[in-house]
C-alpha cells in the first residue's frame, strides 16, 4: 500500500460529512464494473480504487482481509497461490471488479446453491456510514455472535447503508478435482434431475439448463467425483469447464443480446413460468435468466406467484424500479434502517429503490 | 392481579397463563442459572394468532416481552425481565412441512432441533446445525442465538442453514423475511435477525435447509504431548485443503475428567487430543482419513487412532459428548465460556487461560471446537464457597478480553445475553454500540423486546470501566459526563 490509509479514511469521512451537511448525494464506485446493476443514480462520485490492497491473508486461518478497492483478480491470484478460492465465485463483469463492489452487489456465481453466497462468507466489515463514522462489525473469525450481524446486512445492500472500506472473507480450499458433464434433455427432466441430485452426496457444484442441454459440474476429491460420475452416467463435455466461468461472467452467446435481461430468483423446483422469452436456468433451477420484452408488472406478478422475485439486470428502464417491490411493512423497515445508517440519504440514493 | 394478566387471561386458555410465584420459578432463568429473575407472568401461546394477541396487549400496556424456547441458552438470553412477560414458544412445536424436492423444512419455533433431522431422515436428508443441546433446544432459540455445533466447521451455522423466517414485531406486524428462493430483494434481514437474541422480533416460523446425509463417516483420535503440537495439527489439516466435518480438541484436564467418567479409552497422559471427523462418499473418506492421519503424525502426534468400525467411532465421540457432565462430576459448579480466536493463537490463549487459572485459584477444563477456533473453557468453582462465583465470573471476563486482544470475539455461538454484556464494551466502541441500539429501535421503537440484553448502554460501559482506548479513539468523546 503506497497511500496512507488513515489519511485516505480521514478524507473520505470528511467528504461524507460535507455531503451530509449539504445533502449532496454520493455515488460509491469501485472499478465501475457493476455500475449497470440497480437503478440509475446521480451524485458526486466517491472512488474507492485508491483504497486497495490485501491487509492480511493467512491460508491456515481460511480468512482474507482486504481493502474494498482491491481488485477481485488480485485476491483470487493470492488465494490461488495457496490452493484456495472465493467459494461464492463472484462474477467480475469486467477486469476491474473490486472486492467492495462484489460484496455490495451480493452476486454469486454458479456454485451458489452448493457452496453458498457472498454473505455466507462475509465475516467482518469496516464501513463508513452516512453519518461519517467509521465502524467495524464482525471480525476475522469463523464464529462470532457479538452484536447484530451488520456485516451481512451490508452485503448486497448496494452501498445504501454505508461505504464498505475493508472486508474479511472466509475462503475455502480449491477442489482437488473438477469435471463438467452434459446431456441433451427436456426442461422438466432436467429440473427434476437437478433437484434430485442436489439431495444426494454427489459432489455437485453447479447445474444449469441451457439450450436443451443439462449441464453439471462436479467438484471435490478426485475419488468422490469419480464415484459421482459413475452414478450420473452422463457424457463428459470435454474441456468445457470454461462453460461455468463464461456463465458466471455472462460471456455465453445467450447474454450477447440487447433485449432486457431479467434475473429471476425462485424456488428450485418451479416449473415452466408463463413468460415469453429466452431462458437460461442456473443454480440447479433456483436462478433463471430471462431475455424478454414482457411488461415489468407481468414479470413481477408471475415471479411472485412462484414464490420468488425478479430483477431487471441489464437493459430496459433503469430509471424505474428494477427490483421486485417490497411489501409496505417491509419497506417501512428498510426506510427505518436506512435512516439509522444514512440519515440524510446521501449514499447511493435510489440505487436499490426509488424510495431511498 | 394486574390488568395485564387479566387481559392475557381473556385471550388465552386458562393453562396458558402462569402467574403463581411457584410455577413461575421454572422460568426464572435459562441454563446460566447464576442469574435469576421472576417475571410478572409466563404465557404459552399455541399459534400465531395468540402470539399476535399477546404482543398487542404488551405493546399497548408497555410491558416488556422475553421470548423463550427451551431455556437451554448459556448467556441469560431468556432471563426474564422483572414485571415483564415471558412468552414461551414451546407449544408452537409442529413440523409444518418437509419438502424433499426443495430440500426444505418449514417448522414452528418451538420444534426441537434434533426432531428436524429425525423427520428428514427418511428422505436421506438432515438439518446440519447440531448444538450439543440438540435434544432439547428449539429452532426459535437456535435462530435467536445463531447456534452452531460440532459440524458447523463444514456445514455452517444457523445463519447458513435457514432460508426464511416469519416474525412478529412489537408493533404487531407479521413479516415474512426470506423465501424458498435462495435470496430476496432488499436488505439481508434474514442475516440481521439471525443471532439477534429475541431483541428485534418474535420468530413464529422458520424455513430450514436440509442437506443430503453423508454416506460415510470416519473418526480419528490423535494424542499430542503439547497443546502447541495439537494446534499445529489443526492448522496443517486446513492447510492441506481438507475441511473436516468436525475437529475438536480436549486438554489434559478434560481427558482425565472424561476418562474417570465414561472410560472412552482416551490417552490420559496426553497434553491434548484431537478428534477429527471426515465425511462424504466411501472412497473420499478412505483417502482423506489416510491423509489426515499422516498430517497428524507429521505435526507431532504421539499416536493416531482411526476408528475401525462405527462402534469405535461412537466411542471416540462418546467421550467428547460426555465432557460437560464429566466436568460436572469433578466440580460443584462450572462456568462455560465461549470466545472465538484465530486458530493460530490456540496454544497461546490456552496458556494464558492456565495462567489465569492459577491466579484466580480456580481449575479450568478446555473442550472445544478447535477447527473454527471456538473455545469453551469450563471454569470450575463452588457456588457454596463465598466469593468463588464472583471470581469465576471475573476469570471468565478476563478470558473473553484475551480473545478480543488476539483478534477474536467474546462469543462464538452462545450469545451475549446478560452474561457478556460488559465485554461488549471491550469489543465495540461507543459509536458501534449506538448503532446497535438504533437498529433495535428501528425494529422495536418502544424497546420492549428482551430489553437490557445483548447491547450495553453507554452508561453501563462507563461504569464497567472497559472503555479502553479503542482503535485510537477516546472513550465517548461526545459524552461529557455520567
Ligand atoms: C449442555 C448444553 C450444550 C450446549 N451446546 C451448544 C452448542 O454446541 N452450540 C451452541 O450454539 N449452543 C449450545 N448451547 C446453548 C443453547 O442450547 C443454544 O443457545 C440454543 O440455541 C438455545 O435454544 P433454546 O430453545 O433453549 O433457547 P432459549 O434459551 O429459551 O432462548 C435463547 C434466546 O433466544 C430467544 N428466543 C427463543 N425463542 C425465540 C423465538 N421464537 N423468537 C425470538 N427469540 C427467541 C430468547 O429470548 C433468548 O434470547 C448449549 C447449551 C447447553 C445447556
Amino acid at each position: 500500500m503506497s497511500v496512507n490509509i488513515s489519511n485516505l479514511y480521514q478524507e473520505l469521512s470528511e467528504r461524507v460529512i460535507a455531503a451530509r451537511n449539504s445533502g449532496q448525494p454520493l455515488i460509491i464506485k469501485g472499478g465501475g464494473s457493476k455500475q449497470f446493476y440497480g437503478r440509475n443514480v446521480i451524485g458526486d462520485v466517491i472512488d474507492l480504487r485508491a483504497c486497495s490492497g490485501i491487509i492480511a491473508y493467512e491460508p491456515t486461518e481460511l480468512v482474507i482481509t482486504a481493502y474494498a478497492g482491491t481488485r477481485l483478480q488480485e485476491i483470487e491470484n493470492a488465494l490461488a497461490q495457496h490452493g484456495q478460492m472465493l467459494p461464492f465465485e463472484p462474477p467480475g463483469f469486467g477486469d476491474y471488479a473490486t472486492l467492495g463492489g462484489a460484496v455490495a452487489c451480493g452476486l454469486s456465481g454458479p456454485g451458489r446453491p452448493y457452496t453458498g453466497s457472498v454473505r455466507d462468507y462475509v465475516l467482518g466489515i469496516k464501513c463508513l456510514t452516512g453519518k461519517g463514522e467509521i465502524l467495524t462489525f464482525g471480525g476475522q473469525v469463523m464464529k462470532n455472535v457479538a452484536g447484530y450481524d451488520v456485516s451481512r446486512l451490508m452485503t448486497g445492500a448496494l452501498g445504501t447503508l454505508g461505504i464498505i472500506l475493508e472486508v474479511s472473507i472466509k475462503v475455502m480450499p480449491r477442489p482437488e478435482y473438477e469435471t463438467a458433464l452434459t446431456r441433451k434433455t427436456d426442461f422438466n427432466t432436467a429440473l427434476t434431475s437437478m433437484n434430485a441430485w442436489a439431495g444426494e452426496s454427489l459432489s455437485l457444484s453447479a447445474a444449469s439448463y441451457d439450450d436443451g442441454q443439462l449441464n453439471i459440474r462436479l467438484s471435490g476429491k478426485e475419488t468422490a467425483v469419480a464415484s459421482a460420475r459413475k452414478i450420473l452416467a452422463m457424457e463428459e463435455s470435454g474441456t468445457e469447464l470454461d462453460y461455468w466461468s463464461q456463465l458466471r461472467e455472462h460471456q455465453l452467446a445467450f447474454f450477447k443480446d440487447t433485449k432486457p435481461l431479467w434475473r429471476l430468483s425462485v424456488p428450485s423446483t418451479t416449473g415452466n413460468m408463463n413468460l415469453a422469452g429466452d431462458w437460461l436456468i442456473d443454480w440447479g433451477g433456483a436462478q433463471r435468466w430471462l431475455k424478454t420484452d414482457e411488461p415489468v408488472d407481468n414479470i413481477h406478478r408471475i415471479t411472485e406467484q412462484a414464490g420468488g422475485h425478479a430483477t431487471l439486470f441489464r437493459g430496459g428502464d433503469h430509471d424505474g424500479e428494477v427490483f421486485q417491490p417490497l411489501k409496505p411493512a417491509l419497506m417501512q423497515l428498510h426506510l427505518r434502517l436506512k435512516q439509522v445508517f444514512d440519515p440524510v440519504w446521501i449514499l447511493n440514493r435510489g440505487r436499490m429503490y426509488r424510495d431511498f | 392481579m394486574s390488568s395485564v394478566i387479566e387481559r392475557l387471561r381473556a385471550i388465552l386458555p386458562e393453562e396458558a397463563v402462569i402467574s403463581g410465584p411457584e410455577s413461575l420459578q421454572v422460568y426464572e432463568c435459562d441454563a446460566l442459572s447464576a442469574y435469576r429473575t421472576l417475571p410478572r407472568c409466563v404465557v404459552l401461546p399455541a399459534d400465531i394468532d395468540q402470539v399476535l394477541a399477546v404482543i398487542r396487549i404488551c405493546h399497548a400496556e408497555n410491558i416488556p416481552v422475553v421470548a423463550r424456547g427451551a431455556g437451554t441458552g448459556l448467556s441469560g438470553g431468556a432471563l426474564p425481565v422483572a414485571d415483564g412477560v415471558v412468552m414461551s414458544l414451546a407449544k408452537l412445536n409442529r413440523i409444518l412441512a418437509i419438502d424433499p424436492d426443495r430440500r426444505l423444512a418449514r417448522v414452528q419455533p418451538g420444534v426441537r432441533n434434533l426432531s428436524v433431522s429425525e423427520a428428514a431422515a427418511p428422505y436421506g436428508l438432515f438439518y446440519a446445525p447440531d448444538p450439543s443441546s440438540q435434544i432439547a433446544c428449539t429452532i426459535g432459540g437456535n435462530v435467536a442465538e445463531n447456534s452452531g455445533g460440532v459440524h458447523c466447521l463444514k456445514y455452517g451455522l444457523t445463519v447458513h442453514n435457514i432460508t426464511a423466517l416469519k416474525i412478529i414485531t412489537i408493533e404487531g406486524e407479521l413479516l415474512v423475511i426470506g423465501s424458498e428462493a435462495l435470496d430476496t430483494p432488499g436488505f439481508d434481514l434474514l442475516a440481521l435477525l439471525t443471532g439477534s437474541e429475541g431483541m428485534l422480533g418474535v420468530v413464529v416460523e422458520v424455513t430450514l435447509k436440509l442437506l443430503p446425509k453423508p454416506v460415510q463417516q470416519q473418526i480419528l483420535l490423535a494424542a499430542f504431548d503439547s497443546v502447541d503440537a495439537a494446534g499445529n495439527g489443526v492448522a496443517a489439516i486446513i492447510a492441506a485443503g481438507i475441511i473436516p466435518a468436525g475437529l475438536e480438541m480436549m486438554d489434559n484436564a478434560g481427558i482425565r475428567a472424561v476418562e474417570s467418567y465414561i472410560h472412552a479409552g482416551y490417552p490420559v497422559d496426553a497434553a491434548a487430543i484431537l478428534l477429527c471427523e471426515l465425511d462424504g462418499v466411501q472412497e473420499e473418506v478412505d483417502s482423506s482419513s489416510k491423509e489426515v492421519a499422516d498430517i497428524l503424525i507429521k505435526s507431532g502426534a504421539s499416536e493416531v487412532r482411526m476408528a475401525k468400525d462405527k462402534a469405535e467411532g461412537e466411542k471416540f465421540w462418546a467421550g467428547r459428548k460426555a465432557a460437560f457432565p464429566a466436568v460436572g462430576r469433578i466440580a460443584a459448579d462450572y462456568y462455560c465460556m465461549d470466545g472465538t480466536i484465530p486458530r493460530k493463537h490456540i496454544a497461546r490463549v490456552l496458556q494464558t487461560i492456565n495462567d489465569l487459572s492459577r491466579q484466580y485459584g480456580l481449575g479450568v477444563v478446555n473442550v472445544f471446537h478447535a477447527g473454527d477456533g471456538n473455545l469453551h473453557p469450563l471454569i470450575l468453582y463452588d457456588v457454596a464457597v463465598p466469593g468463588e462465583l464472583e471470581r469465576a465470573e471475573e476469570f471468565g471476563g478476563k478470558i473473553l478480553e484475551t480473545c478480543v486482544a488476539v483478534g477474536g470475539t467474546i462469543t462464538g455461538e452462545h450469545g451475549v445475553g446478560i452474561e457478556k454484556i460488559n465485554q461488549m464494551c471491550v469489543q465495540f466502541n461507543a459509536q458501534e454500540l449506538i448503532l446497535f441500539h438504533d437498529i433495535k429501535h428501528a425494529f422495536d421503537p418502544p424497546g420492549l423486546l428482551n430489553p437490557g440484553k445483548a447491547v450495553p448502554t453507554l452508561k453501563r460501559c462507563a461504569e464497567f470501566g472497559a472503555m479502553h482506548v479503542h482503535a485510537g479513539q477516546l472513550p465517548f468523546p461526545e459524552l461529557e459526563r455520567f
